[in-house]
């Protein structure tokens, strides 16, 4: 066996396919990052080399202008502020709610619980567009709208996540919670003590999911939003570019600085952002 | 009421000292009793979702429902026109053309999505120097928001200043007029979805793929098997689950496309990039004809409703078999 495949590391053949690959592997590698790159490249372009009709492939002088502009003519931090926080809230709501239902539906027993669970997995394929209007109309009539809670509630209202937590919890051995029961635990108190320690990787794909997901939110923050001081990072890039038309230079400024903290996170945690894609699929 | 009873035992019971074992034996409750205990647990653990999803997005889907055989005027709504919108949805041309440019875009961004995750997924599982990396730069742009992903577009894509036509001029071919001509719009909107959405494929793909024994492929090249014929006949065949559920994701994927095409191109030039759902906005919150706007949300919601049921039965079948 092993000589065998000593013997097919030489051979031309698979050289020539490693080198294929690897190239091909170069190349795809180049094209994905190549928005980026451009992206900050702009970002630190003078405006002349973006209008110009030349080709700079790299900015004529590196240059923090655009920066200055978005921070002096828009209300930079408290957009970024504001995204922190709507996506703090929502994120905290969405998955402890999310985490209580997982370990209902993977653990406790009551009438009705495969139906109910279709249900609430059902919601996940209702388009945000179906329910705009109505919504929009909903947190006109609580009061609420063009504020952030017009934003967390319907968000938060979302069974993404349910399904994995299910999945996970339900893979918590039975007996550990049997025990536990003997001892005179409640459902609560095993929740609190058994289950969630043991659910830590779980919290945290379910925590890296959402916070993409609501960082990046575009859609209905548009439509619940009015006030250009309460704009998540999204919405203000809408209102710079509807500003500022092709001053390329600043929306890309803004832009780099919106993604930047989801880049960073998904380069940190890259593992656990795939796991839980990854096991989205596996089912 | 009774649920909230035994919740409260449930969570109480806790504080009272522990049995010995063998009052634990005979007071361990009967089959009845347990399951009435766990369903006033349940409605505590299930409550605060079921509420959230039943405020905001039951009551709304229902609204939207009643809103769709409604008159809009302006804000409030108003006189029952019964099937009206709908009536007005077949005529309008609009409609269709969003429709069509929906299912185009459907059509072309799924197949070459998933053919080119795939593609990934089996060259990224293969050995490759430097693959970690590799496989990072293809994820990178799904976790970028979607309209920074779409302002992106347009800066690459822009006619006159974009980076695309300057590197065509540089090169002495023509440019393209990506901002003002239908077709070229339509093909930078899918360029970008494509960029998006390949790391997601890939991603997918590769659980699929180590989930395949190794002595399979192992097998096969001791038969002569070329590689081409591997990849034909065990991996495609072999990442089928994955595909399915793919194609379900995509679809709605595609189906729902918003932010890319409603930053890039607006629908635009003329209406060659509308689609159902930006057709809808501009209805709900432009032109604010909230009722038409409901109207092609019911229908965005009927077709989508369709996708789920082939995935539930995909489910449940795979779940029998496997």
């Amino acid at each position: 066996m092993n000589q065998t495949s000593r013997i097919r590391r030489v051979s031309p053949a698979e050289r020539t396919s490693a080198i294929a690959r690897l190239v091909t592997a170069v190349v795809v590698g180049l094209v994905m990052m190549f928005p980026l790159y451009w992206m900050i490249t702009i970002a630190f372009s003078p405006s002349a080399d973006v209008v110009s009709r030349e080709l700079h492939i790299w900015p004529s002088e590196w240059t923090l202008d655009n920066f200055r502009t978005i921070f002096g003519n828009f209300p930079t931090t408290t957009w970024f502020g504001n995204s922190v926080v709507v996506t703090a809230i929502i994120t905290v709501l969405t998955v402890s709610v999310n985490l209580l239902a997982g370990y209902a539906f993977a653990k406790l027993d009551f009438r009705g619980k495969g139906f109910v669970f279709l249900l609430v997995l059902s919601t996940m394929m209702v388009p945000v567009q179906v329910l705009m209007v109505a919504q929009f109309r909903l947190v006109t009539e609580l009061g609420i709208y063009g504020t952030f809670w017009a934003v967390i509630f319907p968000s938060a209202a979302s069974a993404f996540g349910i399904f994995l937590a299910r999945q996970f919890i339900i893979a918590i051995p039975d007996e550990l919670m049997e025990a536990a029961r003997m001892d005179g635990a409640g459902a609560v108190r095993i929740f609190l003590q058994i289950v969630l320690p043991l659910c830590k990787p779980l919290v945290a794909v379910l925590v890296l999911l959402t916070v993409m997901y609501q960082w990046n939110d575009f859609a209905w923050p548009l439509i619940a939003l009015k006030d250009a001081q309460l704009f998540t990072l999204p919405i203000g890039l809408l209102y710079l570019q509807g500003q500022y038309g092709a001053d390329y230079g600043a929306i890309m400024a803004l832009a780099l600085l919106s993604i930047t903290p989801i880049v960073l996170m998904f380069l940190a945690f890259q593992k656990y952002f795939v796991q839980g894609l990854a096991r989205s699929g596996i089912r | 009421m009774s649920a909230d009873t035994s919740a409260r035992e449930e969570s109480t019971g806790s504080t009272r000292p522990p049995p010995s074992p063998a009052a634990t034996y005979t007071a361990r409750p009967g089959r009845a009793s347990r399951q009435r205990l766990s369903t006033g647990a349940a409605a505590g653990f299930l409550g605060p979702n079921l509420i959230l999803l039943g405020v905001f997005l039951f009551l709304p889907l229902g609204w939207a429902f009643l809103i769709s055989f409604q008159e809009s005027s302006g804000f409030g709504a108003s006189g029952w026109v019964g099937l009206e919108n709908y009536r007005r949805l077949v005529t309008d041309p609009t409609f269709w053309q969003s429709a069509l440019n929906t299912a185009a875009f459907t059509l072309i961004t799924v197949p070459s999505s998933l053919a080119l995750g795939l593609g990934l997924a089996v060259l990224m599982n293969s050995v490759l120097p430097g693959r970690r990396l590799f496989r990072t730069l293809i994820y990178l742009p799904m976790v970028i928001s979607g309209i920074a992903t779409a302002l992106m577009g347009v800066l690459l894509f822009d006619e006159a200043t974009g980076i695309v036509n300057k590197l065509l001029r540089e090169s002495g071919l023509a440019t393209v007029p990506w901002q003002s001509q239908g077709t070229a719009a339509f093909a930078s909107v899918i360029l970008v979805t494509l960029w998006i959405r390949v790391g997601f494929n890939m991603v997918i793909y590769l659980a699929g793929l180590q989930g395949i024994s190794p002595e399979l492929y192992e097998a096969a090249r001791l038969e002569g098997a070329s590689s081409w014929q591997q990849f034909r006949y065990l991996t495609v065949p072999l990442v089928g689950p994955s595909t399915f559920f793919l194609l379900i994701m995509d679809v709605i994927y595609s189906f729902q496309v918003f932010d890319t095409i409603f930053v890039m191109t607006g629908g635009g030039p003329g209406r060659s990039t509308s689609v159902l759902v930006t057709y809808a906005y501009e209805n709900g919150f432009v032109t604010r004809d909230q009722s038409y706007a409901a109207a092609i949300g019911i229908v965005i919601f009927l077709i989508t409703l369709v996708f789920t049921a082939i995935q539930w039965r995909g489910n449940r079948s795979r779940d029998t078999v496997g």
